[in-house]
C-alpha cells in the first residue's frame, strides 16, 4: 500500500515536474523544476532498490545542476536587487518544491526501511549494487568504459577549440622568467640625501 | 592474444594516433597544424586499408560490443578514404581564413573512430558511444570558425537537435532492452523470435529509427541540414556530406538485418515513409535554392531517400545496392565540395549559384568538369550516377515495390531540373567574374573524383571488384 502510495506520488511528480520545466518561463523556475524531476526519478530508482544510481543520480545530476544553476544566473544578467525584491513573490514556488522533496524523502525512507521495496529480486542477494557494476564494468563493458573516456576527451577538446582565445597584451605569469630573475635584476640600492628625496 | 587484439585494431590504431597527435600539435612555440593534417591523412588512409589487409578473422571483441566482418571492413575503407579526402579539401581553405588549428585534424580522427565504433556495432550501448563520439566530434567542427555567427548558428543548432535525436534513441533502445532483456544484436534477435514482434518492441525500433533518420537527414528529420551545411565552413560541409552518412546509414542497415531481421514486415513500412517523404523534400526543397550549399544540403536530402529505397527490401541485394549507391554518392559528393571549395573571388569565397554564371568561358576547365559531376548526380548514363541508381532501384522492383521505385525516379526527374539549372548557369550565362586559381589539393582531388564518375575511364576490372567487395559486404551481414 506504501509502496503504491510512493510509487504514484514520485512518478506524478516526475512528469509533472518535468512538464514545468519545459513550460515555465523563468529559467531559474525551470532549473527548480528540473531537480524535482531528477530526485522524484532517483526516488523511483530507490524502490527498485538500486540505490547506487539513485545517489548517482542526486550527486551528478542535482549537483551538476546546481552549478548549472549558478551559471545560468551569472550568464542572463539577472538584476539581483530587483530579485531580491521579489523574494516574496518566489517564497511560494519555493516552499512548494522544498516541501513535495521532503515527503519524497521520508516516503522513500520509510519504504526503504520497512523493507518494502524488493520488488526486484537480485540475482544473487548478497552482491550489492556496487559490487554488480563493479564486475561488469571493467570486464564486459570494458570498451565502452575506455570509448566513454574519449567522448570526454573529445569534449574537453571541444571546450579549448571553441573558447581559448589567445589575446595580445594580456600579463600572463611566466615561470623561466620570474626564476631567472638575480638580486641585480631586482634590487637598486641607492643613497638618499637627507631633506632630498628621491627627486 | 594477438587474434583477439587484431579484430579491434583498426579502432586501436586509431584512437592512439589521434591522441598522440593531440600531444604532438600542443607546441606553443611553432604551429604544427600543418604536418598534424599530413599525418592524420595517413594514418586515415592506413585505417582504411587495415581491414582488408591483416585479412583477419571475423570477430567478436569486447565481450560482443563490437563485431568486425567483411561488412564493417567494407565500410571503414570508404569512411576512412572520403575522411582523408575531406581533410586535404580543408587545408588551403582553413590556411586561407586564417582558421587552421591542428585540432581540426585530431577531431576528425575522433570523429571517424566514433564512426568506426558504429559500423562495427553489435550491441546497442557501442551504437550509441560511436554516434556520440562522432557527434560530438562533428558539432565541434561546424563551430569551429568560432567568430563567424553562422557557423556558431549551425554548430548550436546540431548540437540541440543532435541532443534531440540522441534522446529518442536512447529512448527507444531502453524499450527494446526492457522488452528483449538484452542490448547485444543476436540475442534481441533470439527474443523476438522467441516472443514476436510485441508492441513495446515495435514501439522501441521505431523510436530507434527516428533517432537514426535524424542523422542521415532524413526527411521528417531533415530540418537542420540546409542551415548546418550552409553554416559550417565548407570543407567541414564536404566532410558531413560524406562519411558521417554512410556510417549512420551502415548502423541502420545492421539494426534493421541483424537484430530485427525476422521482423521485415514491421519496419519496411517506415524505411518506405522515410524514403518517400525524403525524395520529396529533396526534390522540391531544392527548387528555390541560390545557395550552393544549401542546395547540396537538399541534394543529400534526396539522395538519403534513393539510399533508403534498396533498404526497404531488406535484401542481400538491397544492402550491396545501398552500399554502392551510397559509394558512388560520396564519390560525386566530394569532387561538387572540391570545386565549390574553388569558387574564391580576391575577396573571399563566394558561394550563390549565380556565381557560377558564365564559368565555361572564364574557366572551361572547372565547368567541364562540374557539369560531369551534376550529370552523374541525375544520373544519366552511362555516368557512374547511373549505374548507382540501377543497383539502387532494381533490388526494390525485385522486392514488389515498384511504385515505391516510380517515385524514386519522378523525384530524380524533377531533381534534375536544379542540377540541370547549374550546368546552364555555367554554360548559357553572361560572364561577370572570374575565380583566383584554385590551389593544387583540391584541383587534384576535383579530377580524381570527376575521372571517376566518367565510366569509360574506369577499368571493368575495378569497378568489377568493388561490386564483389560491396557483395561480400551484404554477404557477411546476413549471414551474422
Amino acid at each position: 500500500m506504501l509502496i503504491a502510495i510512493t510509487f504514484y506520488l514520485m512518478a506524478f511528480t516526475a512528469v509533472a515536474a518535468a512538464f514545468m520545466v519545459v513550460a515555465s518561463r523563468n529559467p531559474v523556475h525551470s532549473v527548480m523544476y528540473l531537480i524535482l524531476t531528477f530526485f522524484s526519478a532517483a526516488g523511483l530508482f530507490i524502490l527498485m532498490g538500486a540505490e547506487f544510481i539513485a545517489l548517482l543520480l542526486v550527486m551528478v545530476y542535482v549537483g551538476a545542476v546546481a552549478v548549472l544553476f549558478l551559471f545560468v544566473v551569472m550568464m542572463l544578467d539577472v538584476d539581483f536587487v530587483e530579485l531580491k525584491q521579489g523574494f516574496l513573490q518566489y517564497i511560494g514556488i519555493g516552499a512548494t518544491v522544498a516541501l513535495i522533496l521532503l515527503a519524497e524523502m521520508i516516503m522513500v525512507g520509510a519504504v526503504y526501511f520497512t523493507g518494502e521495496s524488493k520488488t526486484v529480486v537480485p540475482t544473487d542477494p548478497n552482491t550489492t549494487n556496487l559490487e554488480a557494476f563493479g564486475q561488469v564494468l571493467y570486464t564486459d563493458y570494458a570498451g565502452a568504459f575506455e570509448a566513454a573516456g574519449l567522448i570526454l576527451l573529445v569534449a574537453l577538446i571541444g571546450a579549448v577549440v571553441l573558447t581559448l582565445r589567445e589575446r595580445k597584451g594580456v600579463r600572463t605569469q611566466n615561470a623561466a622568467k620570474q626564476m631567472s630573475r638575480t638580486r641585480e635584476d631586482g634590487v637598486e640600492l641607492i643613497d638618499i640625501e637627507p631633506g632630498q628625496g628621491l627627486g | 592474444m594477438f587474434q583477439t587484439l587484431s579484430t579491434f585494431l583498426p579502432e586501436l590504431f586509431l584512437a592512439l594516433s589521434a591522441s598522440l597527435l593531440l600531444g604532438f600539435g600542443l607546441s606553443k612555440t611553432n604551429d604544427r597544424s600543418v604536418i598534424v593534417r599530413y599525418i592524420s591523412v595517413g594514418v586515415l588512409v592506413v585505417f582504411a586499408f587495415m581491414g582488408y589487409v591483416l585479412d583477419r578473422p571475423d570477430g567478436v571483441s569486447f565481450s560482443g560490443l563490437l563485431f568486425n566482418n567483411d561488412f564493417s571492413d567494407f565500410l571503414k575503407a570508404i569512411i576512412g578514404l572520403s575522411a582523408a579526402a575531406a581533410l586535404m579539401l580543408s587545408k588551403n581553405y582553413f590556411q586561407k581564413e586564417s582558421l587552421d588549428r591542428y585540432e581540426f585534424s585530431v577531431l576528425t580522427l575522433y570523429a571517424v573512430l566514433g564512426m568506426s565504433i558504429m559500423v562495427s556495432a553489435n550491441n546497442l550501448l557501442a551504437m550509441y558511444i560511436g554516434i556520440e563520439m562522432q557527434s560530438l566530434a562533428l558539432y565541434i567542427l561546424a563551430a569551429f570558425n568560432r567568430d563567424s555567427l553562422r557557423a556558431s548558428e549551425a554548430g548550436l543548432k546540431y548540437f540541440v537537435l543532435g541532443a534531440l535525436s540522441s534522446g529518442l534513441l536512447l529512448y527507444g533502445a531502453s524499450l527494446i532492452y526492457g522488452f528483449t532483456g538484452s542490448l547485444d544484436f543476436e540475442t534481441i534477435r533470439a527474443s523476438i523470435a522467441l516472443t514476436g514482434p510485441t508492441t513495446g518492441i515495435i514501439a522501441g525500433m521505431v523510436f530507434l529509427l527516428c533517432g537514426l533518420a535524424f542523422k542521415i537527414s532524413a526527411a521528417p528529420f531533415h530540418m537542420w541540414t540546409p542551415d548546418v551545411y550552409e553554416g559550417s565552413p565548407t570543407p567541414v560541409t564536404g566532410f558531413f556530406a560524406a562519411a558521417p552518412k554512410l556510417a549512420a546509414m551502415a548502423i541502420i542497415t545492421r539494426l534493421l538485418i541483424v537484430p530485427f531481421g525476422d521482423i521485415i514486415g514491421q519496419w519496411q513500412q517506415v524505411i518506405v515513409v522515410l524514403a518517400v517523404l525524403s525524395m520529396v523534400v529533396g526534390a522540391l526543397g531544392a527548387i528555390m535554392q541560390t545557395n550552393i550549399k544549401r542546395l547540396m544540403a537538399y541534394s543529400s536530402i534526396a539522395n538519403m531517400g534513393y539510399a533508403l529505397v534498396p533498404l526497404a527490401a531488406g535484401t542481400v541485394a538491397g544492402v550491396q545496392g545501398m552500399l554502392v549507391f551510397m559509394t558512388i554518392y560520396i564519390i560525386t559528393v566530394i569532387g561538387v565540395f572540391a570545386i565549390i571549395l574553388q569558387m574564391r573571388l580576391r575577396n573571399g569565397m563566394v558561394e550563390q549559384v549565380s556565381d557560377l554564371s558564365g564559368l565555361s568561358k572564364s574557366n572551361p576547365g572547372m565547368a567541364f568538369g562540374l557539369t560531369m559531376l551534376m550529370v552523374s548526380l541525375i544520373g544519366i548514363p552511362p555516368w557512374l550516377g547511373f549505374f548507382g541508381k540501377l543497383f539502387a532501384f532494381v533490388p526494390a522492383v525485385e522486392a514488389g515495390l515498384l511504385w515505391l521505385v516510380v517515385v524514386a525516379l519522378v523525384a530524380s526527374v524533377i531533381s534534375a531540373f536544379y542540377y540541370l539549372r547549374i550546368i546552364k548557369t555555367m554554360w548559357f550565362d553572361e560572364p561577370n567574374r572570374e575565380f583566383i586559381r584554385a590551389p593544387r589539393t583540391t584541383r587534384v582531388i576535383a579530377i580524381a573524383s570527376i575521372l571517376l564518375v566518367i565510366p569509360v575511364l574506369i577499368l571493368p576490372g575495378l569497378s568489377g571488384a568493388a561490386l564483389g567487395l560491396a557483395d561480400s559486404a551484404a554477404q557477411a551481414l546476413f549471414a551474422q
